[in-house]
C-alpha cells in the first residue's frame, strides 16, 4: 500500500468517492495552487472499500471548497493543525453553483453569451436550477468526468 | 432601480399597485398623456412580435414619450456578436428604460445585470412574459372581480408557454386559487412549476387531458397556442397543433361569466365563432395590454400618478 507522508497544516479531502479524486483535483485548481498537493486514488477505506483523498499542505484554503458539498455528499473534510486534526467537517451543499457546471438547455442565454457566468442556486424543493432558465440540474445524475457538464477553471 | 424580469420581481401589493394605476389610466387616459414627455424607451426585439412590441410603443407615445428600438435580431449588432451585456450597456446610453424579447431564456435577466436603466422582460423563450402576467391579471379582476378564490383552466401548450408559467407563478400568491392543466401528455406544465411553486403552495392542481370535460369546473379559461418556434423539430409541432379547439358549442358547456382568455396571437385554437360570445376576453386584454404597460413604465421610472401624487414602486 502507497504511503503518503502525513501533513502538519493543511487539509485532507477525504473519503471522495473512488474516481472522482482528478476531478475534484481538478475543480479547486489545485494545479495552480503552488501548494503540496497529494492525491490518492483507490485507496483502502474502511467505510467505503476503496476511496479517493487529497492532502493539501499549507495554510491556504482552497476558494471552492463549499462545492464539495455538491460533487459528492460522502467527503469529510480535515483540518490540521500542528500534525493533529483541528475538526471534521462534512460540506453542505451550498445555496449557488458558479461556474461549476454548465446549463444544458439549448434555450438557455448561457448557450450563446460570450463570458457568462453558469451559476445554479438552490430553489425551495432543494434542488439546483439555472438562474437564467429555471432549468434543473439532477444532482448526482451526470457523470463528473463529463466535461460538457462540468466547468475548469 | 428595479427592474421586471420575473413576474414575482414586484410583491403582492406592488402588483396589485400597478394594476391599480392601470385601472385609473384606463378610466381617464387623458390625465396621464404627459407623464413621460421627454423620456425614451428602447424597444429590443430579437425575435418576431407585433402586439408586444406595438403595445409597448403605444403605451409610451400614450405617456408623451418617445420610442427607439429594432424588430428582429437581424437589425441589430447581435448579427455581428454583440453579447447582451454590451448591448444592455450601450443602449442604456440611449433610453430610459428598455423593453426586451428574446428567444434565449433569460437574456433580459442577463441585460439587467449590465443595464444602467431599468429593463422589462418582454418575453424570453418559453420562459417569462410578466407584462402579460399583468394584463393576464387586470382582465381576470375586471371580469371576475378578484383574483382570489378562482379555479382556472389552462389549455394547450403549457410546457413552452410562458404566459402560464407566469400566471400561475403570480396567482399562487392569490389564497384560494386552484388550476386544472389541460394539455397533452408532450405539452405538460414544466416540473418547476410543480416543484417550486405548485408544490410548496400547497396549490390545488389538476393534470388533465380533456377540454369538454374540464371547461363547467372552470370560473376562468386561459387558451394557448401551440408554438411552432418553440419545437425543434416540425413532426411534433405538425401532429401537437390542433389539439384543443374552442368552439362556440364547447363554450356552451361552460359557465356564463367564464371569460376566455388568450395572450394572442391565435391560429386556431379558439374559433371565430367564440369571438361574439361575451365571455371572449381576449380582446379586452390587448386593449388593456397598453394601459397596463402605460403604468408598468410609469411605476419603473418613478414617475408620480398626477392623480395620487404617488409614486408607485419603491425605486
Amino acid at each position: 500500500m502507497l504511503k503518503v507522508e502525513s501533513i502538519q497544516n493543511g487539509i485532507v479531502i477525504d473519503h471522495i468517492t473512488a474516481g472522482k479524486g482528478m476531478e475534484i483535483y481538478h475543480l479547486l485548481d489545485l494545479e495552480a495552487s503552488g501548494q503540496s498537493v497529494a492525491l490518492l486514488q483507490n485507496a483502502k477505506s474502511r467505510k467505503y472499500g476503496t476511496k479517493d483523498l487529497i492532502k493539501i499542505e499549507g495554510t491556504t484554503i482552497p476558494s471552492r471548497l463549499d462545492i464539495l458539498g455538491y460533487l459528492d455528499d460522502k467527503i469529510t473534510l480535515i483540518y490540521i493543525q500542528n500534525g493533529t486534526v483541528d475538526k471534521k467537517v462534512h460540506p453542505v451543499p451550498p445555496k449557488e453553483l458558479k461556474n461549476v457546471i454548465r446549463c444544458q438547455n439549448p434555450r438557455c442565454i448561457t448557450s450563446i453569451e460570450t463570458d457568462c457566468d453558469h451559476i445554479f442556486r438552490m430553489s425551495s424543493s432543494g434542488k439546483y436550477r439555472c438562474i437564467y432558465c429555471n432549468q434543473e440540474i439532477h444532482m448526482k445524475s451526470h457523470s463528473h468526468s463529463d466535461k460538457s457538464v462540468m466547468i475548469r477553471r | 432601480m428595479r427592474h421586471l424580469i420575473d413576474p414575482l420581481d414586484f410583491t403582492k401589493e406592488e402588483t396589485l399597485w400597478v394594476l391599480d394605476l392601470a385601472d385609473r389610466i384606463k378610466a381617464d387616459p387623458s390625465i396621464y398623456s404627459h407623464v413621460g414627455d421627454g423620456k425614451k424607451l428602447a424597444t429590443l426585439f430579437y425575435e418576431p412580435s407585433t402586439r408586444t412590441r406595438l403595445s409597448f410603443e403605444s403605451a409610451m407615445l400614450s405617456l408623451g414619450g418617445q420610442t427607439l428600438g429594432f424588430a428582429g435580431a437581424n437589425q441589430s449588432s447581435a448579427t455581428k456578436g454583440e453579447t447582451i451585456a454590451d448591448t444592455a450597456r450601450v443602449v442604456s446610453c440611449y433610453a430610459d428604460i428598455i423593453a426586451m424579447r428574446h428567444p434565449k431564456e433569460g437574456a433580459p435577466l442577463r441585460a439587467s445585470m449590465y443595464a444602467k436603466v431599468p429593463i422589462i422582460n418582454a418575453g424570453d423563450g418559453g420562459h417569462n412574459h410578466p407584462s402579460q402576467t399583468l394584463i393576464d391579471m387586470m382582465t381576470i379582476r375586471q371580469r371576475k372581480g378578484r383574483l382570489d378564490h378562482l379555479t382556472i383552466g389552462f389549455c394547450g401548450d403549457l410546457k413552452f408557454g410562458r404566459t402560464v408559467h407566469s400566471l400561475v407563478n403570480s396567482l399562487v400568491r392569490f389564497p384560494g386559487n386552484a388550476f386544472y392543466f389541460i394539455s397533452p401528455d408532450e405539452l405538460r406544465v414544466p416540473e418547476y412549476l410543480v416543484e417550486d411553486t405548485l408544490k410548496p403552495s400547497n396549490t390545488t392542481y389538476h393534470e388533465v387531458t380533456d377540454l369538454e370535460e374540464t371547461i363547467p369546473k372552470l370560473d376562468v379559461l386561459y387558451m394557448t397556442r401551440v408554438q411552432k418556434e418553440r419545437f425543434f423539430n416540425e413532426e411534433d409541432y405538425i401532429r401537437l397543433k390542433g389539439t384543443y379547439i374552442l368552439t362556440a358549442d364547447k363554450l356552451k358547456l361552460a359557465a356564463p361569466d367564464m371569460p376566455v382568455l388568450h395572450p394572442l396571437p391565435r391560429v386556431d385554437e379558439i374559433t371565430l365563432d367564440v369571438d361574439d360570445d361575451s365571455r371572449a376576453a381576449y380582446f379586452d386584454q390587448v386593449q388593456n395590454g397598453v394601459y397596463l404597460r402605460m403604468a408598468l413604465i410609469m411605476s419603473l421610472l418613478g414617475i408620480p400618478d398626477p392623480q395620487t401624487k404617488e409614486e408607485i414602486l419603491s425605486c
